[in-house]
């Protein structure tokens, strides 16, 4: 029992119910817009499910964006270090690499 | 009880000496003392003190005390105490030593009253923090340190000329409102900017907050910038270039860190972020704005200390930092990523988080200025770091893909000083006025109305169903071994790679002029040579008499000469 519980998240059908719920989440939020009155400083604000779409559009451009950028910016993981690694330093731990001292 | 009064950053130093001579447990338990004493200390400080040198005829002001400087004080106190608890296990030195000094000398900047002595405090802090990084002791962490103790340096020139010459055009070098105009003025604007990660002079920051100890980078992330937002808003408050200076700073980050790979670097680029949401409240400079600011810079020490402090757990435990290597770590460390969710829910300003009751004055503050662009541009980033702090980290670290990873939930005083934060953020998102009653500006401002929770709640939940979709679709970038370029590729790569071109011009230009050279000298010993070589014309052996004839020769010339 314990194990189950400890492994909620990896297993495929619990995923698709978080999914399910997850959404049903949204689109309960996105209709309180209709039904709640909002005061808002900008025109924009008073279109219902603004924030929504901005947040949803925002992100995905986000994204997309991000992967393009990739293409120009992405370098291999030493592409620096390939002309630092030969000048020697005062001392190198590579075994502390990842841990406190 | 002390009888006399020290200046906050007093208790620190003392405390650095004295651990100088100790070891071990006694070290730890000094260490803990020095941010208790210290808040002690500044409660009992009566908040009228001034302190006045005359130094030949400059007016120093090593310690003077206001409510924007307290409030910063608090919180540097604060993070000091969960940040030492955090490295309590470390036993080195070095980085004990040079934390604390560090804590003291940004303790000092912040409680200066001319520009002078922040001066000294700015290079103290630069000094002491880059042991931090260096403690890592590893090739890469000595480059990343070597290049961020170099912006630091440049950074303090700057600011000491443009000190200098404002002292030359104004005759005082007081530490408040700076008009932004002259070439002082502006020197120390750069000054500023260098340590508060303005875009294209950020590179220090994510180039070595990475490469530090786990420890280290707690410190680092809570302190530095922190000071750089409290000089911005002591000095510049209300200069309009830092709203649209703030706007890119929220902006562009969050590009970088949807591919980043390296989760603390991850943390390093939305750390630029948050302080750009600071550097936006400090430019519009309403009360409301700057409240704003100084209370987003308040939760940030909380939240982003939180966050590094769970990375820093997990690569403590497992050794490991990229998104690619890690995954699922919740199954074996559960309290890790409740308090890690913490940290990142409150940084994406989750209603009933810190977050929130910070960033909405700001975005509040943009939309009374009818600053419309800036707010749309805000928004945008506050979805977009939900989406990479707010869900990125937990996501690639604790769930996502199994990497295999059974690491236990880090020793108990890590837990401890990451359960310090992450109730303070759930504390202060609860009942904001823990946090509001300590503000330096009169306001009355509540965050929590109807419209504006639900449409935070919307934003942010709209952004994690984008993420959902993106990542069902398969869309959504994979986390890969990489280095992304940026604004340090201008000086790790284009300027040596200049410089070496150069070089190689030079030596050839002087090779060949060498060449020329040593061809004349070898065509004329060639000819010399030629006249002395054995029955050359200069080597004949002269006997006697052809000198007596060239002799006469010479004088009959002599005497011909005479008659004309």
């Amino acid at each position: 029992m314990k194990l189950r519980i400890k492994y909620i998240f990896t297993e495929l059908k619990n995923m698709s119910c978080f999914v399910y719920l997850f959404s049903t989440i949204c689109m309960i939020l996105f209709a309180l817009d209709f039904m709640l009155y909002r005061h808002g400083n900008h025109p924009l604000e008073s279109i219902p499910g603004f924030y929504a779409f901005y947040g949803f559009i925002g992100c995905v451009l986000l994204v997309i964006i991000a992967k393009w950028l990739r293409a120009v910016l992405m370098r291999p993981e030493n592409y620096y270090h390939k002309t630092e690694s030969k000048i020697k330093v005062p001392y190198n731990n590579s075994e502390a690499e990842n841990v406190d001292l | 009880m002390l009888i006399f009064e020290l200046p906050p950053f007093a208790p620190f130093l003392i405390i650095a000496f004295i651990v100088l001579f100790t070891r071990g447990r006694v070290s730890s338990a000094l260490m803990l003392m020095a941010p208790i004493w210290g808040a002690f200390n500044l409660w009992q400080i009566n908040p009228q003190t001034v302190w006045q040198i005359t130094l030949f005829e400059l007016q120093l002001n090593p310690f003077r005390i206001d409510k924007l400087s307290l409030i910063f004080g608090y919180i540097f106190h604060l993070a000091a105490f969960f940040s030492i608890i955090y490295a309590l296990h470390v036993r080195d030195r070095v980085q004990q030593i040079s934390c604390l000094i560090y804590t003291a000398a940004a303790l000092g900047a912040v409680f200066v009253g001319d520009l002078l002595s922040l001066f000294i405090c700015w290079e103290f802090m630069a000094l002491s923090s880059v042991f931090l990084i260096w403690s890592r002791r590893s090739q890469k962490s000595f480059f990343s340190g070597l290049r961020y103790i170099v912006y630091q340096f440049i950074s303090g020139l700057l600011l000491l000329i443009g000190t200098l010459l404002y002292w030359h055009k104004n005759g005082s070098i007081e530490f408040s409102h700076i008009e932004f105009q002259g070439l002082g003025a502006t020197l120390i604007f750069i000054a500023f900017g260098i340590k508060c990660a303005f875009p294209m002079l950020h590179t220090w920051l994510t180039d070595a907050y990475p490469e530090a100890t786990p420890s280290g980078t707690v410190f680092l992330s809570a302190l530095t910038t922190k000071v750089a937002v409290y000089a911005l808003a002591r000095s510049f408050a209300g200069s309009e270039l830092l709203i649209y200076i703030g706007a890119i700073m929220t902006c562009f980050p969050i590009f970088y860190a949807v591919i980043e790979n390296d989760l603390r670097r991850v943390l390093a680029y939305s750390l630029i972020n948050q302080v750009g949401f600071m550097v936006v409240g400090i430019g519009i400079g309403t009360e409301l704005a700057l409240n704003g600011a100084v209370s987003h810079a308040f939760n940030d020490v909380l939240f982003k200390g939180l966050l590094f402090m769970s990375m820093g757990a997990v690569m403590h435990m497992t050794g490991r930092i990229n998104g690619s290597d890690l995954g699922a770590l919740y199954k074996t460390m559960p309290k890790t990523t409740v308090l890690c969710l913490i940290g990142a829910a409150s940084i994406s300003a989750f209603p009933l988080f810190n977050g929130f009751v910070s960033k909405s004055m700001v975005m509040t503050s943009v939309l009374n200025q009818e600053y419309y662009g800036i707010w749309l541009a805000l928004l945008f980033a506050s979805a977009g770091v939900f989406h990479h702090a707010g869900i990125k980290i937990p996501y690639f670290a604790f769930f996502g893909k199994d990497s295999g990873l059974r690491a236990e939930d880090p020793p108990l005083n890590m837990l401890i000083a990451m359960l310090i934060p992450a109730a303070l953020c759930l504390a202060i998102g609860i009942y904001p006025n823990i946090l509001y009653q300590f503000l330096p500006y009169s306001h009355d401002y509540s965050p929590y109305d109807q419209s504006h929770v639900l449409a935070q709640t919307q934003l942010l939940f709209f952004a994690a169903l984008a993420f959902v979709w993106l990542n069902i679709k398969g869309i959504y970038p994979a986390e890969l071994h990489s280095t992304n370029l940026d604004f340090d590729w201008f000086y790790r790569r284009l300027l040596p790679s200049l410089w070496s071109t150069l070089i190689n011009k030079i030596f050839f230009v002087d090779r060949f002029v060498r060449q020329v050279v040593l061809n004349r000298l070898r065509l004329i010993l060639l000819i010399i040579k030629r006249f002395h070589r054995p029955n050359g014309i200069f080597s004949n052996a002269q006997t006697i008499s052809n000198m007596t004839l060239s002799i006469v020769i010479i004088l009959a010339c002599y005497l011909a000469l005479s008659f004309i």
